[in-house]
């Protein structure tokens, strides 16, 4: 392990300070090395102000726009919603929500009613003052029969949204205690008014650090920091170019040699050879990004919880993450909240015990048991792998996997959520609620697993009312607790978001919630 | 000359007809892609009604056929259409992209036909010597190697190790021609190298060919030297060969360099219709191919009209 490893998992696990680390690494010789795991922020206590930053990203299209409802990838994320507009509530790199453009925010004890108060003084770039109407119409924007926007069903149990002064009141149909961190979601950027109930997106103005001056689609975005920002200490750079690069050796060949400054989504394949190069610096985040195998619960042999609880003891998770991540991950524990998730709850991790797997498996009754598990790399990169690395777990705890390559084309509609036992991938959500609710409560679209259990849905519909932090966190915890226990899905890994910088740049903690500091990088980075 | 003109006419007559029978094959082809432009789009937030929202509003819920008649009725009138997915005019999207792949083709054109001419005559005149069979052996090793493989050595060599050109190539309208020209020197130099073999090696046996003819022998006998014959002698009537070549090369260039676009982000039009294919964003596809198409005709065109005026004899038929 490496000083710089082995500096972070100390500082993870508690056992150093930060200004032991810094001494220590004094001594040791190893400045750069604690420079690196405190994210520099301990060496550059004030960020500077300046330069032009190039950002390489490797997604964006050339059919992207300026509207929020089309952004999909990366690349809009992070010229729209990290560079150009605010919405009502952020997550902060610590992944604590805080107000935006919502200075603050209340709700009705059964969670129905929730009143923003809007932030005075705030202007967008073309020079409109922000006012309660350009909040409504923006949410307004996602709503409505002809909305394609994908934040339309998040926000599709509003019924009504009325202004009060300078407050917006929202009212639900059920209530949602976690309805301002829907409100941080990346398509829900304020845009101002054009008076008619509609939006102007078209324009590109919004209140962000980033006034954008150039657009080319698919090419680059040019966008220069807005004087008049609102936000204390944020938006360094004087200027920001985001190109869009697809190819991953060309991203990193412009990073290599200068040509930007920063990249997304290094190849996990080289890139401890570009570790080496010492003007780069390689950030490698836990997000809520999963890979998992689910399993029909509702047909036989999974409809028995003992024949589930044996596979899952049947796989070793450290080897899947070192083989198929690289050692870019971290193990998961058979849910999908990631410690970036509110309310993630630190439950014992489940270890790979043939013994054990042997023992449900008798108890259920299935020993000798032979079981197919569908995989495509339309799954995740990697997932056939995965599935033969889990057959040879599996073959210790007398469990014969027999892995079906499935063909990519049509592997969402045909095998996922259809056949008995398949592999699959989880962008995470960035609380449990919403995470629950997409993919593990009962009837749900998207429960790929048709798990129904009776006490986690009545504890997921009573949290999401419940506006007790505390109450909660343990009501989610139970949740966890369930989930992994007694529910249809294998997760035996969190991938990283691993992306690379050059030395130049100065951070503080990277947000885990999305990949590049969130996506917010351009606003909260500097020059060191 | 009349004949010329007749045939000119006559070629760009069969040219409307080949880009109307292009366009169909184009629009047929997209159609039958699984999946259309507003799941392309949407990705995973596709559900069913986002979906038929999205169709409402780009009118795709309108007939196939109904569709391609209302494009073609567009085209006939000089107007290409909005891009469906950023609804942007296309004439505007493409002219930039245009604009950068016959600046490059221009550049890599400029580098490579006299380099390729010039090395084709010295390989002929030092026929079967050490120089003749260098040129071949280094013209044809480049050629033999697929084109991103060598951008790539280009790259590792001239950016990373060196540091003298960028990587990629970041270019906007405003960049000044300099800079330009500079910043595209690599995939430029890579274009040079995948196409200058095609072009030596022709106008080499074109030379070689005529030099077996009975006037090159009077010539000789008349005591003129080699470089004298080959260059006022035989190349006038190797021309027209060598022009049907260039030109080929010359479309290659325009239509046929995604990879080299890709390698060094190049903006062009290339990469501009695999993302519209890739998002089924069917009148950007039309469009750019309707260009790739013309680009073909005219320059088989040129090539034809200047191998006439290159020969005497098809100047004026008899």
């Amino acid at each position: 392990m490496t000083t710089h490893d082995e500096m972070a998992r100390l500082l993870a696990m508690g056992r150093i300070g930060r200004r032991d680390l810094i001494k220590g690494a004094a001594a040791l010789g190893a400045v750069g090395a604690a420079e690196r795991v405190l994210g520099r922020s301990a060496m550059a206590a004030t960020p500077n102000k300046g330069g032009a930053l190039k950002v390489a990203i490797g997604a964006g299209s050339t059919t992207d726009t300026l509207d929020p409802a089309t952004f999909t990838d990366s690349y809009m994320q992070s010229v729209g919603f990290g560079g150009m507009r605010n919405c009502l509530t952020e997550i902060d790199n610590t992944g604590k929500l805080v107000g935006e453009l919502a200075e603050s925010w209340d709700a009705s004890p059964d969670a129905k009613t929730w009143t923003f108060k809007i932030r005075k003084g705030v202007t967008f770039h073309n020079g409109k003052s922000l006012t309660a109407e350009d909040v409504i119409d923006s949410i307004n924007h996602h709503r409505g029969e002809d909305s394609k926007s994908p934040a339309k069903p998040l926000l599709a149990p509003i019924t009504s949204l009325k202004a009060d002064g300078d407050n917006v009141v929202l009212t639900l149909e059920a209530g949602n205690a976690d309805l301002p961190y829907l409100l941080s979601d990346y398509h829900i950027g304020i845009m101002p008014s054009s008076g008619d109930g509609k939006v102007d997106w078209k324009s590109g103005a919004g209140t962000g650090g980033y006034i954008i001056k150039a657009f080319e689609p698919g090419v680059r975005s040019f966008l220069e920091r807005n004087p008049n920002y609102w936000k204390q200490g944020r938006a360094h750079f004087d200027s920001v170019e985001i190109l869009s690069i697809i190819d991953v050796a060309a991203r990193t060949n412009a990073l290599t040699t200068g040509e930007v400054h920063l990249m997304d989504r290094c190849d996990l394949k080289t890139v401890h050879l570009l570790k080496r190069n010492r003007d780069v610096e390689i950030y490698d985040v836990t997000g809520t990004q999963h890979y998992t195998f689910p399993m029909l619960t509702n047909q036989a042999p999974f409809d028995n919880n003992d024949l589930r609880l044996a596979l899952k003891y049947s796989v070793n998770r450290e080897e899947m993450v070192q083989k198929i991540l690289r050692g870019h991950g971290k193990v998961g524990n058979d849910t999908p909240i990631a410690p970036a998730t509110s309310f993630y709850a630190e439950l014992e991790q489940r270890a790979y015990d043939p013994d054990k797997a042997k023992f449900h498996l008798k108890k259920a009754g299935a020993e000798g048991l032979t079981i197919d598990l569908s995989a495509a790399d339309a799954a995740f990169a990697g997932a056939v792998d995965a599935a033969v690395l889990y057959k040879e777990h599996a073959a210790k705890a007398g469990i014969t996997v027999n892995v079906i390559r499935e063909p990519n084309d049509g592997y969402w509609s045909n095998v996922w959520m259809k056949k008995g036992w398949s592999a699959c991938y989880w962008g995470g959500r960035p609380t449990a609620d919403w995470m629950f609710s997409t993919a593990y409560e009962a009837g749900v679209a998207w429960n790929d697993t048709y798990w129904e259990h009776e006490k986690f849905n009545k504890l997921l519909v009573a949290a999401r009312v419940e506006l007790d932090e505390a109450k909660r966190t343990d009501m989610y915890r139970e949740m966890q607790t369930i989930v992994r226990d007694e529910g249809g899905v294998v997760v035996p890994m969190f991938a990283n978001y691993v992306g690379a910088s050059s030395t130049k740049l100065a951070h503080d903690k990277l947000a885990g919630n999305w990949d590049m500091d969130g996506h917010k990088a351009v606003e909260r980075w500097w020059f060191a | 000359m009349g004949a010329i003109l007749s045939m000119v006419a006559q070629r760009l007559a069969l040219g409307l007809l080949t880009l109307f029978v292009v366009s169909l094959i184009i629009f047929l082809s997209v159609e039958m892609l699984p999946g259309d432009i507003t799941q392309a789009i949407l990705g995973q937030g596709a559900t069913p009604e986002t979906v038929a929202a999205f169709r409402r509003e780009l009118g795709l819920d309108v007939p196939a056929h109904l569709r391609y008649i209302a494009w073609l009725g567009d085209i006939v009138q000089g107007d290409l259409g909005r891009s469906l997915a950023s609804k942007r005019e296309i004439t505007e999207l493409i002219a930039v992209r245009l604009w950068n792949t016959l600046f490059l083709a221009g550049l890599a054109a400029a580098i490579a036909v006299p380099l390729a001419v010039a090395l084709g005559i010295l390989a002929a005149l030092f026929r079967n010597g050490w120089f003749d069979r260098g040129i071949n052996l280094v013209t044809l090793s480049s050629i033999s190697f697929p084109e991103f493989f060598i951008a790539y050595a280009l790259i590792f060599l001239f950016a990373v190790q060196w540091g003298w050109f960028p990587s990629i190539v970041n270019v906007t309208p405003d960049t000044p021609f300099w800079e330009r020209v500079y910043r595209c020197i690599l995939p430029a130099v890579t274009l040079t190298l995948v196409t200058t073999a095609h072009m030596m090696r022709m106008t080499r046996a074109a030379i070689i060919n005529l030099m077996a003819s009975p006037y090159i022998e009077m010539a000789r006998l008349k005591g003129l030297t080699r470089s004298r014959i080959i260059l006022m002698h035989a190349l006038p009537n190797a021309l027209s060969p060598i022009i049907n070549v260039i030109a080929i090369n010359l479309a290659y260039l325009v239509v046929g360099v995604v990879l080299v676009e890709v390698v060094f982000v190049y903006p062009g039009l290339g990469q501009l219709m695999v993302d519209s294919v890739s998002k089924r964003d069917i009148p950007v596809v039309q469009a750019a191919c309707l260009i790739f198409a013309c680009t073909y005709i005219l320059l088989n065109l040129l090539a034809d009209i200047l191998s006439i005026i290159s020969n005497p004899r098809l100047l004026h038929p008899r």
